[in-house]
């Protein structure tokens, strides 16, 4: 008998502004890539505090400082972080970015570099830090309903095998959970090319549809058609979507979009690192189909738990949001299985069902809210790219 | 039921996929179609890596390639029936 999750909860950390956190950071966040320093000397100085280093955020203009904004903003407001330190090299945008994290409610402080240097900045945010510390840890987890989470997903290193077995896993956690209302997101803009049609039919108004098809159109003339050498045939599929046996892009979007099940429909299609805005369902969100980028934006549009089917072993995590492992291919099992949280191998010797499968997914999801550490947090993966549209001035 | 050797999603497929390691040539593959468990059998013509596509069907140059019941490519190359669909012989109808 299929297990109801309808009064099903976990013990997470409910924010200021309503959200459920799955996780309790406390982060030093750099505004720019020359106040990285900073911030890693700040975490070294205050234990239980984390850096995000990163490559961006100077010279940026127009739409790409947007998302540069958003996706720091995002990151910083994300309910899996208690509190925040921004450091940047000057007040001005500094201030942007604690103004946005505050909306949240959440402890948030910003100090700038010039005219104090990094020793100054260094002293001074490492008190705030240690003081975050002492009040983030005394937080106390309480029952939240699983209704409250909101979950994404995106496929790496796919092959035939995450078609099969993992990715319609996901979407029958989708197909059971969403109806209770949590919030889902799906992306990779460029991955949905060969399935686009699907897709579309699987938009839950036209103006959703509308939307999707015009994000993914803007794709195909502003990025491929304007920077293509020859064809996308050397990075989509990638070489170790190849060698697992995927062969045309068309096939490797059939696989990805079975992560959105049978019966769930996208209720918004969103830019990257944006905050879904129409209430509980699922939405498609424009972003790179590279795993640390996409699952970065992911968790600036607020997402805490990312869901992510791969066949071949991709081996993402990110800093804030733990990243759950699932794969069907014996292989990826036998040789790098250190990395997999659900083991759906089952699907493929017809010993275990999809609805089976996505119970389990489910099971571990709540598991992992409830403090199980995902294999790529257990083994130090915190990628955090942040997305570049294009050449800064 | 046995452990299969070949996946196949939808009845209109003319490929499936080996989903065991190590699969020989010659092979007499447990073949299932996942969209209703019904099971049939095909001989392997050739080694074929796990996760690679297998003709259900004999496969001409310019025949389009079906699996999940849509266009996934078309064939640039022959291939028999239990022979390797790939990208030697399989690309994008795209770009």
């Amino acid at each position: 008998m299929a297990l109801d999750f309808s009064n099903a909860t976990v013990k997470a950390w409910r924010r200021e502004n309503g959200r459920v956190g799955v996780r309790n950071h406390i982060l030093i966040l750099p505004v720019d890539d020359i106040s990285n320093a900073a911030c890693e000397a700040v975490a070294n100085n205050v234990k239980g505090t984390l850096a995000l280093p990163h490559a961006y955020g100077r010279l940026q203009f127009g739409e790409d400082l947007d998302l540069h904004f958003r996706t720091i903003i995002g990151t910083g407001a994300n309910p899996n972080v208690a509190a925040v330190v921004v450091i940047g090299i000057e007040p001005e945008w500094t201030k942007v970015i604690v103004d946005g994290i505050a909306k949240t409610g959440k402890p948030v402080t910003g100090f700038s570099i010039e005219q104090k240097g990094d020793f100054e900045t260094i002293r001074q945010a490492s008190w705030k830090a240690k003081e975050y510390v002492h009040w983030a840890t005394e937080l106390q987890k309480e029952d939240c309903p699983v209704s409250d989470l909101w979950v994404s997903t995106k496929c790496g290193e796919s092959d035939t095998t995450t078609g099969l077995s993992s990715c319609p896993t996901v979407g029958n956690m989708y197909d059971k959970l969403l109806p209770h209302g949590i919030y889902g997101c799906f992306g990779e803009t460029s991955e949905i090319t060969g399935a686009e049609h699907i897709c579309e039919t699987r938009a839950a108004t036209p103006e959703a549809a509308a939307k999707f098809k015009k994000i993914w159109k803007s794709y195909q003339d502003d990025v491929i058609e304007a920077f293509k050498t020859s064809d996308l045939s050397d990075s989509q599929p990638t070489k170790g979507n190849i060698l697992g046996g995927l062969t045309t892009i068309e096939e490797k979007a059939l696989g990805n979009l079975e992560k959105i099940g049978k019966t769930s429909t996208y209720i918004d299609a969103i830019g990257p690192a944006e905050s879904p805005e129409k209430g509980p369902g699922l939405y498609f969100m424009d972003s790179s189909s590279a795993a640390a980028e996409c699952v970065t934006l992911m968790a600036a549009g607020g997402y805490v738990i990312h869901t992510f089917p791969t066949g071949q072993g991709n081996v993402v995590g990110n800093p804030i949001v733990p990243v759950i492992k699932i794969s069907g291919n014996p292989r990826t099992l036998r040789t790098m299985s250190e990395h997999i949280d659900v083991d759906v191998t089952g699907v493929l010797t017809r010993e275990m069902t999809i609805d089976q499968a996505g119970d389990s997914l489910i099971e571990m999801i709540m598991r992992t809210a409830n403090g199980r550490l995902t294999a790529a947090e257990a083994l130090g993966h915190r990628e955090f790219s942040m997305t570049k549209l294009y050449r800064s001035a | 039921m046995s452990i299969p050797q070949l996946l196949v999603h939808d009845h209109e497929d003319n490929v499936g996929v080996v989903v065991v390691e190590d699969l020989a040539a010659g092979t007499d593959m447990l073949c299932v179609v996942t969209a209703d468990n019904s099971d049939f059998r095909l001989t392997a013509k050739t080694d074929i890596p796990i996760g690679h596509k297998v003709a259900l069907k004999p496969l001409k140059a310019g025949d389009t390639v079906i699996k999940y019941g849509e266009d996934i490519g078309k064939m640039v190359g022959d291939a028999e029936v239990g022979g390797h669909v790939h990208t030697h012989n399989c690309k994008t109808k795209r770009w």
